[in-house]
């Protein structure tokens, strides 16, 4: 076990990183070189007070018209994306792994509140799947990569939550999520889960177009 | 539930399709794919959540509640998601549906953009999906003959040139009996205005020519249209995805305008025409904005009311509500101008549709769908039951719509959904009430 642990968070993690970092750099040089060989007349309406404004506004909960015709989603959204980021980064677990392999140490938050956050993830996800099975025009959409995002997300949380609650086989447990971290990890460049990579630049586009071209709010 | 459950009979789509085979597809959508589109359509088919939150945006959506099929997103998943998917390699009968949706049930609209987290541009989809139809010869008879006319005789009615000179003079002999100094100044070089229609106006609603020429004549206006072609501004090609002659007749507007050395254009109340100077046609002619001023008559006349230009005899019989055209509001925020010139002209309040300003329902008309003919014209009006919903919530009897496409999409709304109320173009209710010396 001891083995298979210093594997997964050694020469594993290393892949994981390394894939997650190369492969976003790489996806986003790829991405940016096809734009301007191929999306001149959009890539010349780019603008950073558009692009700001745009993000801005969308990042401002129920400002959005799309974000207030649908609550539930907005709020499960926003709450979701807060504590996936929020969770995993600020964990005490965490940050001593980066203490004890780079000497980094940061703010921490109480291990009883990233529990919390942990189940808000997993409720999340569960409501994200409520919705592709039951409502109507989520389902008629959801393709097998919609699920697979799915559940490479919430298998880190879920893995980690039985972990630190020891329901089931600790040591397995640990080892589980320390891979199920970095598949997710490793996915991000090659799944839906590229919009962290690349929703910045369509979202900035089209307020480039908005604001530039059309005079017109995007929200 | 989809487009094979509801596929209308074309005779443009089903000949379109006849010619086709499996081969011809793949090697076609793959050369629009690979020669056309670039990072654009491969981030928005990536990062589509598939999360359903533009399935409130459409009012196709809205008006077929609990179909998912016309959804936005929906739209994409039996369309570019298809074609992309399995690399073009689809047989004829699934270009059909592919054409009927991307021509029929989608307006262009964009009001999804209000609804999707990540930006997603469904109309930019859609239109690169009728490039692709166009490509394959499979189009919508109706569209496809202005088209052709386009590609004919630089208008989109198969306007003869000594018809089109012949129905201008025509014009000013009438308006001539009202206002005796009134001209419809041809070819004047070095005029302030250019004005440009689209070409249904000399073909069947010519009253709006006779009206344009009886405001600027009040308003003092130096201006002029020109005898040659390039005087109709409206581009149908735009939305059969031919962007070739797209560019084409939109550089030929642009010429004849700078042909006369004037120092603008301005247009009629059109929507889709003005899409085609600031958006499309432009940039396919490599210009980032157009290469001479153009402004749309809602600026125009704005203009004309702040420069106190425009007298008026009486206020119109208020209240009224306004429809926002897409194409000038979501697509070049006129809006607030609009509003401002409306609440000068109407005596009485604007009562305001639920979605207004740049969140707008489409009139369901827009985007080509209108032109697509009558096969379609049953599925269009059932797509506006939204947008009645909303007119009819107004209480009121007057709908000031500022786009001839709107107009003809509304006259069937109101007609088929018994709201009652009337359509007026701008340009109606200043003609209406202005001041005209007495002769």
């Amino acid at each position: 076990m001891n083995a298979a642990y210093e594997f997964v968070t050694g020469p594993l993690a290393w892949l994981a990183w390394g894939i997650f970092l190369l492969g976003s750099a790489f996806r986003l040089a790829s991405m940016y070189q096809l734009a301007k060989a191929k999306d001149a007349p959009s890539l010349a309406f780019m603008s950073w007070s558009y692009s700001l404004r745009s993000i801005v506004n969308w990042l401002i909960p129920f400002n959005a018209l799309g974000w207030r015709k649908s609550p539930a989603m907005t709020v499960a959204t926003f709450v979701f994306h807060i504590c996936l980021l929020v969770a995993p980064i600020f964990l005490v677990a965490h940050v001593m792994l980066w203490d004890q392999f780079f000497g980094v140490s940061y703010v921490t938050i109480p291990d009883s509140v990233t529990d919390i956050l942990t189940l808000v993830v997993i409720g999340a996800c569960l409501f994200f799947a409520g919705r592709r099975f039951l409502q109507p025009d989520v389902r008629y959409l959801t393709t097998g990569k919609d699920w697979l995002a799915l559940v490479i997300v919430l298998a880190p949380f879920l893995t980690g939550f039985l972990a630190y609650h020891q329901l089931l086989d600790y040591d397995l447990m640990v080892i589980l999520h320390v891979v199920a971290g970095e598949i997710m990890l490793a996915a991000i460049p090659f799944t839906r889960l590229s919009h962290m990579v690349f929703a910045v630049f369509t979202r900035a586009y089209m307020g480039s177009e908005f604001g530039g071209v059309r005079h017109a709010r995007d929200w | 539930m989809g487009i094979q459950e509801r596929l209308i009979e074309d005779v443009g789509l089903r000949r379109g399709v006849s010619r086709l085979t499996p081969e011809i597809i793949e090697k076609i959508v793959n050369a629009v794919l690979k020669g056309e589109t670039g990072a654009r359509l491969k981030t928005y088919a990536e990062t589509c959540m598939r999360c359903g939150l533009c399935s409130e945006a459409c009012h196709y959506a809205l008006s077929h509640p609990g179909d998912p099929s016309y959804t936005p997103a929906g739209k994409v998943h039996q369309t570019m998601s298809v074609l992309l998917d399995k690399k073009g390699r689809v047989d004829p009968e699934a270009i059909y549906g592919i054409a009927q949706i991307a021509y029929t049930e989608c307006n262009l609209c964009r009001r999804c953009v209000h609804f999707c987290p990540v930006g997603i541009d469904t109309g930019y989809i859609m239109s690169t999906v009728r490039r692709i139809c166009h490509k394959l010869g499979v189009t919508p008879q109706y569209i496809q003959d202005t088209s052709h006319s386009h590609s004919a005789t630089v208008n989109q009615m198969w306007v003869k040139d000594d018809e089109w000179t012949d129905t201008l003079m025509w014009q000013e002999d009438e308006a001539r009996d009202e206002l005796p100094g009134l001209r419809i100044p041809l070819d004047k070089e070095g005029a302030d205005i250019y004005y440009s229609v689209i070409a249904p106006e000399p073909k069947f609603r010519t009253q709006l020519i006779y009206q344009a020429a009886a405001i600027m004549h009040m308003a003092g206006a130096d201006w002029t249209m020109t005898s040659e072609p390039g005087w109709d501004n409206s581009d149908m090609c735009m939305f059969t995805g031919d962007f070739e002659m797209m560019g084409r007749i939109k550089r030929v507007h642009f010429e004849s305008a700078q042909k006369l050395k004037v120092k603008r254009i301005v247009m009629g109340e059109c929507g889709h025409a003005f899409r085609s100077i600031y958006d499309m046609g432009n940039r396919w002619d490599a210009w980032k904005m157009s290469p001479i001023p153009v402004i749309h008559s809602i600026a125009y006349f704005w203009e004309l009311m702040t420069e106190g230009k425009i007298k008026l005899a009486k206020k119109y019989p208020g209240p009224v509500t306004v429809h926002d055209p897409c194409n000038v509001v979501r697509g070049r925020g006129l809006h607030e101008k609009l509003r401002e010139l409306v609440r000068f002209l109407v005596d009485g309040d604007i009562i305001e549709t639920a979605s207004n300003r740049e969140h707008n329902l489409c009139c369901t008309a827009g985007g080509g769908v209108i032109n697509c003919g009558p096969p379609f014209k049953n599925v269009r009006v059932a797509g506006s039951k939204a947008k009645a919903d909303e007119l009819k919530a107004t209480g009121v009897k007057t709908i000031v719509a500022p786009c001839h496409n709107c107009h003809g999409g509304l006259e069937d709304t109101v007609h088929a959904y018994k709201l009652g109320m009337e359509i007026k173009f701008l340009g109606d209710i200043i003609y209406e009430c202005m001041e005209k010396p007495e002769v």
